[in-house]
């Protein structure tokens, strides 16, 4: 086992509840800084495979490795410390908090100060205080979120809120995010604007990104490579341009006798 | 409505200094206070540690736990035996007589000691039940809290149901007000810093907590050992204050009323649970005349309180006069109005 690992690699996993398979034999590859889309119709499991992949669900069958590293089962804090981090389809900010507090609770899992200094209030929990503050506000400001650092993270807009969410989830520092229908509810220019954004995670932080996306232009305008889910199965991976021309896809999105319509 | 973005206590230590100091010129110099007010404040100082440490549990950590009196009764009993029959079994020469230099000495180690139990006993019930959630919580801690007071009535070792007697009386105004202020400065300057927001992230949204690499289970138990811990003080400064402890004083009603303190005193503010705490002392002591009417009398201002929550009003009001501070950043702290 002394090649170079992909950053992920999903083995033939299976997620089953009572007698519903959500996934079937599915496996997957993402390689270190790729831009990857995850697409399929309603219900195709998408979520689900968010769901086992961050720990909230234990795949009943096939293996998960991050870096080499078997995950499946992990909890959900231990695999986002391994380097994956992700954010909800249904926006999951903290909502008593602020922006820049959200974004705060990114470090707790590595602080160097624990509880007795914290109470105790010394020089190096105060210098820690001041970096974390710094990077959070660096971070805020890749996203143009740093005038809100003292909002009430529930005043933000719904394209702010998923923004803030991108930024929690890159402030633990990931080398994998898995961006679950970020453009969801978003207006047009939102979308543009959330597609550079993807992009500069990647190019800026050298984050592996996975996106669950519905919006078209969007996955197929800043995604190197695609997975198709349908019914729980992988129907397909390639290229955009390879995906937008497979007729398997093209029916499990339109039903059969629609295929011809579209371009 | 929510708290600054940078958590800056200005000279924390001055304000726990301060605490200290006050507590002890009370000490001091309070020989003017008449035995009845002293009781009053020893009681008031006693529920403010009960309420504010249970405010971490429920207010900022989110978990519904009934045995609040619980842990102060392990912490009770705990200081009960070491001051009544260890310590004299192991310095027999020395005099115990509760107000003597070598019972004041020993008090704070004792202190210590019974907060420890009470942290492990909190310990024990968190672990296990803190996979558990919201309703399930809180009958497991209810579970608990009768538990503990089945097994002190029937333990004759202690007393059983008629309780310990005889206590010594080594509470005093420094001890109950100093702790009360320790209690206050320790979950304020907890709760104000990164690790502490922790506790606010599980109470929010377990699953994004846990996504952000939060290790949610130890914050729920730290939430549980501390607040354990000081209910633990709380008890042995109860025990040493009236100098009489029995099972039923630490039932599940007594756990309602630290819950109800902290719950109009607004959850997740400390100072404002502080001033419940003390408020509803006070309510106890005023209505002591009316006997039979008390409890009725008690309920229709508990419901006042919680229609027009005059307690969070204050709390706001009296945390103008704490060093804590909103907002530092200077262009943030503009927004920080704009926002609010």
């Amino acid at each position: 086992m002394s090649t170079k690992h992909s950053l992920l690699e999903v083995r033939n996993c299976s997620l089953r509840f009572g007698g519903i398979a959500a996934l079937t034999d599915v496996s997957i590859k993402i390689e270190a800084g790729e831009l990857l889309g995850l697409i399929g119709p309603n219900g195709a499991g998408k979520t689900s495979l968010f769901n086992i992949l961050t720990g909230v669900y234990r795949p009943t069958e096939g293996e998960i490795l991050f870096e080499g590293a078997h995950v499946a089962g992990l909890p959900s804090h231990a695999i986002n410390t391994l380097g994956m981090a992700r954010t909800f389809q249904n926006i999951r900010l903290f909502g008593s908090l602020d922006v820049g507090m959200n974004v705060r609770t990114s470090f707790i899992a590595r602080l160097r100060n624990g509880l007795f200094n914290t109470v105790r209030r010394g020089r190096s929990f105060r210098s820690e205080e001041e970096e974390i503050q710094e990077e959070g506000r660096r971070l805020l400001s890749y996203f143009g979120l740093e005038h809100a650092a003292l909002h009430p993270s529930r005043s933000l807009s719904y394209g702010d809120q998923r923004r803030l969410e991108i930024v929690r989830a890159l402030a633990t520092k990931p080398r994998l995010l898995l961006l679950d229908e970020p453009a969801a509810g978003m207006n047009p220019t939102e979308k543009e604007e959330l597609k550079r954004l993807i992009a500069l995670v990647r190019d800026e932080f050298g984050t592996a990104v996975l996106l669950v996306e519905h919006d078209m232009k969007v996955v197929m305008g800043i995604c190197e490579r695609l997975y198709v889910l349908d019914q729980g199965k992988v129907l397909a991976s390639g290229t955009p341009a390879e995906i937008r021309a497979n007729p398997k896809v093209i029916t499990a999105y339109l039903g059969k006798d629609h295929g011809e319509v579209v371009g | 409505m929510f708290r600054s973005y940078h958590d800056r206590i200005k000279n924390p230590r001055l304000a726990l200094a301060a605490g200290i100091a006050l507590a002890a010129l009370l000490q001091l110099c309070g020989g003017w206070i008449d035995p009845y007010t002293t009781q009053v404040i020893l009681f008031a100082s006693i529920n403010v540690i009960l309420a504010v440490s249970l405010n971490l549990i429920m207010g900022e950590t989110g978990q519904f736990s009934l045995c609040h009196a619980a842990f102060m009764a392990v912490g009770a009993y705990s200081s009960a035996i070491l001051t009544g029959k260890a310590l004299p079994a192991l310095l027999p020469h020395l005099a115990w007589t509760g107000t003597s230099w070598a019972s004041q000495v020993t008090f704070l180690p004792v202190l210590f000691i019974a907060g420890l139990i009470a942290a492990f006993a909190g310990m024990i019930v968190g672990g296990p039940s803190l996979r558990l959630r919201g309703d399930y919580l809180a009958m497991v801690t209810l579970g608990f809290g009768e538990i503990i007071r089945v097994l002190l009535q029937n333990t004759n070792a202690v007393g059983g149901a008629r309780g310990m007697e005889g206590i010594l009386p080594a509470t005093n105004l420094f001890w109950a007000i100093g702790f009360a202020a320790v209690t206050l400065y320790t979950m304020i300057a907890l709760v104000r810093s990164t690790f502490g927001r922790g506790f606010q992230a599980v109470r929010d949204d377990e699953i994004a907590a846990a996504a952000m690499g939060i290790n949610t289970t130890r914050f729920k138990i730290t939430a549980f050992v501390i607040g354990a811990f000081f209910a633990g003080i709380a008890g042995a400064l109860y025990a040493h204050a009236v100098e009489f402890i029995s099972p039923e004083g630490f039932n599940f009603l007594r756990s309602f009323e630290i819950i109800v303190m902290v719950i109009l005193g607004g959850l997740g503010r400390p100072v404002g649970v502080a001033v419940a705490a003390i408020l509803i002392t006070l309510l106890n002591e005023w209505l002591r005349d009316l006997s039979q009417y008390r409890m009725v009398v008690y309920a229709l201002i508990i419901i006042l309180f919680m229609i027009f929550r005059p307690t969070e009003a204050l709390g706001s009001f009296f945390r103008r006069f704490l060093p804590l501070k909103k907002g530092t950043e200077t262009e943030s702290g503009n927004a920080s109005c704009n926002a609010s």
